[in-house]
């Protein structure tokens, strides 16, 4: 069983096609979608029509503080541009897009993983895990063999040692990190729509289930057509910069 | 039955003769129904009474040896069990000697450490470039196969920085064998391949005096002496140690990483090419450092500020060794000239690379004249000294630039020979020229171009049309 996992996809569909077709490509069988599918990016619509096509086959998808803003719920927390693209995704949405973002959960468990956007220790606070004492909280709190979570845009896991404490590390793409059963896990899978690590390749995870392993990858993608979309929007230039430039 | 014993099974594989029973792991040969296969299962003491490191060890071990590419200088792992369920691995059984037998001989005679060191660090640079380090580099586990290649073996407590590190801040006892370790690693570091030079000087250092560098210390406060005390040299302890082996000891030895040799490679390189050696303070050294520096260091060591890692992959190429093919024959004036500019640009892009200038003789047996100049050393002599005169007006420092006269019929394939030996990085080599005097390998240039293991670059002096 091979499941893909995306977060902070931010309505990017060129980033998000290209992550999946490659995570099909290498056999993935199960998607998870772990929050911020709006927010900054100008195809918010088909993004979330995609997203709910595969959340009809069975994928996991929870919320995600931009996808909170757009329902209308308040985020002092969100920068200028993101207010900006917030206020213009909600004119997008129609009546299909909102219902759906209303029915995503804030976590889901499945066995003995938890899936969350931010720390799950509270998962509406939208607590970035930022550094291991987050990670440390988090972990306590999600009670899971392995936490995967989004809302922090650059790819990190964070592993159980044996003092107890939570070790951070850095992936490399493509290389399939072994994640034993015996120990916890904290994965954040990276952003697959904003980059943010001055690399601009989408960032998402596949774990293989059976064989215990987890493998990060950065998938290249047509970021001068997102970009250019986001000009054309009328979405601030900040923004289609950062998809430019990775930063 | 013991279930470990010969006869029992674990997952299919039928257990032979235990070979090794450690502290951390037993080790034994698999039979299958014709006598022993060439494989070895390592099964991980586990449960109550044994130590947590064991289990983590077995993990990394696992994770290391399945990243490592498949390579004659470690073992190939073939299958494992999890640590969830019945924890093994099985590898490829290594039929060779241990560098642990040399230990009762030493002191060993310099040439045959020197050509037991050099395959070793061969073996290091290989599983550093592929961003490994060993950290428990120690007699016990080097092989040599047949060949002379090294086998580095027992990955329990290394380092990949493609991959969480398991062991970091896990055990508050410094990890490895307190004999060998490197200084940062007594402070918890490892991440740095410089650690396994250290450990690496530690094995020649015993193995050139029969004596540890460092004694064998028993608490953390002995332990702790190698962060600001240099060991006795060894020409104090062995008389007849030559100039050159005490320089690449101590240089292995240095309590800076950043002083260390930066590559396995150039240790390599500079054991393979002991003439070349540039002997310095370290070479010549009588005793250890007096009270006042002693005191300094020790002051200093107290806050010990370990160097940096040096970041992944990147680290082992800064040192690259570029090879000039320079020809025997006179008078081509206008092709050393182009060599030396295309020289000067490499060493103007990288001011770390060091530069083998490089030629090919006919071998001794063949000469038979009664001047000076055509016996083997005056001639060699003659060589030498046209090779110095090219690389001068280079003005590279002394340890930047090496000198080699081969000796062999076939030019291009003691080129290769040499590339490969000593992990060159480039070479530059004269181009072939239609008309006119022969240029210096007529020929050479060609084979060398098909078959050196690295970048080849073909020069010509700018043709006036």
């Amino acid at each position: 069983m091979k499941l893909a996992l995306f977060a902070d996809i931010h309505s990017n569909l060129e980033a998000i096609t290209a992550c999946l077709a490659h995570a099909q490509a290498l056999g993935a069988d199960r998607y998870a979608f772990l929050g911020d599918l709006v927010g900054y990016g100008a195809d918010p619509v088909a993004v979330l029509d995609l997203i709910e096509q595969y959340g009809a086959n069975g994928a996991v998808v929870v919320l995600g503080n931009h996808d909170a803003a757009a329902l209308g719920r308040s985020d002092d927390s969100l920068n200028v541009n993101a207010q900006a693209a917030i206020a213009w995704t909600r004119n997008q949405l129609g009546e299909k897009q909102r219902a759906f973002l209303g029915s995503l959960p804030l976590t889901l468990r499945d066995d003995d993983i938890l899936f969350v956007h931010a720390s799950a220790a509270a998962p509406g606070d939208w607590i970035y895990v930022s550094g291991p004492t987050e990670a440390e909280q988090s972990i306590a709190a999600g009670n899971a063999g392995y936490i995967f979570c989004g809302h922090v845009h650059e790819q990190k896991l964070y592993y159980m040692g044996a003092g107890g404490r939570p070790m951070p590390f850095r992936p490399v793409s493509g290389t399939p990190i072994p994640m034993g059963r015996h120990r916890q896990w904290l994965a954040i899978v990276g952003s697959a729509g904003q980059p943010r690590d001055r690399n601009n390749k989408a960032c998402y995870a596949l774990a293989d289930l059976d064989r215990s392993r987890l493998t990060f990858f950065r998938v290249p993608y047509d970021h001068g057509l997102a970009a250019q979309k986001i000009r054309s929007a009328g979405l601030p230039e900040r923004v289609a910069r950062r998809l430019e430039r990775g930063s | 039955m013991d279930p470990l014993g010969p006869g029992s099974e674990i997952d299919g594989f039928r257990l032979g003769e235990m070979i090794h029973a450690g502290s951390m792991a037993s080790i034994s040969r698999l039979t299958g129904e014709s006598g022993p296969l060439p494989l070895i299962i390592k099964i991980p003491r586990l449960g109550p009474g044994e130590r947590a490191v064991n289990v983590v060890a077995f993990e990394v071990c696992r994770m290391v040896l399945g990243a490592l590419a498949q390579s004659a200088h470690h073992p190939t792992l073939v299958a494992f069990g999890d640590v969830e369920t019945v924890p093994y691995l099985v590898m490829e059984y290594v039929d060779g000697a241990r560098l642990d037998d040399w230990v009762p001989r030493a002191p060993l005679a310099p040439e045959e450490l020197a050509g037991l060191g050099a395959a070793l660090a061969l073996a290091l640079h290989d599983i550093h470039r592929q961003d490994v380090v060993h950290l428990d580099l120690k007699p016990t586990n080097v092989l040599y196969r047949s060949n002379g290649e090294a086998v580095l073996i027992d990955f329990g407590l290394a380092h990949h920085s493609h991959y969480p590190d398991l062991l970091a801040e896990e055990f508050r006892t410094p990890l490895g064998n307190w004999v060998y370790i490197a200084p940062e690693q007594v402070l918890g570091v490892r991440c740095d391949p410089r650690s396994d030079i250290f450990s690496f000087g530690a094995i020649l250092y015993h193995l050139a005096t029969g004596r540890f560098p460092f004694g064998k210390p028993t608490s953390i406060a002995r332990l702790r002496q190698r962060l600001y005390r240099d060991p006795v040299p060894p020409r104090a302890l062995v008389a007849a140690t030559p100039a050159w082996l005490q320089e690449i000891i101590l240089h292995c030895l240095e309590i800076d990483a950043r002083e260390r040799y930066a590559s396995a490679a150039e240790v390599a390189f500079d054991l393979a090419n002991p003439p070349q050696v540039a002997i310095t303070e370290r070479g010549t050294r009588e005793r250890r450092a007096s009270w006042a520096p002693l005191l300094r260091r020790w002051a200093r060591a107290r806050n010990f500020e370990p160097a940096p890692c040096p970041p992944p992959s990147i680290r082992i190429g800064r040192t690259p060794i570029i090879l000039v093919a320079i020809g025997a024959a006179q008078g081509d004036e206008p092709l050393f000239d182009a060599l030396r500019d295309a020289a000067r640009r490499l060493i103007a892009a990288d001011d770390q690379c060091r530069v083998a200038c490089v030629t090919v003789v006919p071998s001794a047996a063949r000469l038979s004249g009664e001047r000076d100049e055509d016996t083997a050393t005056g001639r060699h002599i003659k060589q030498l000294v046209n090779l110095r005169r090219w690389a001068k007006p280079l003005g590279l420092a002394e340890e930047r630039v090496t000198y080699h006269v081969l000796e062999s019929e076939k030019p291009a394939a003691a080129l290769i020979d040499y590339a490969k030996v000593n992990e060159v990085d480039q070479i530059l080599i004269g181009a072939p020229r239609s008309g006119g005097p022969l240029r210096m390998f007529p020929g050479v240039a060609g084979q060398v171009v098909s078959d050196a293991p690295c970048s080849v670059s073909v020069v010509r002096p700018r043709l006036d049309s």
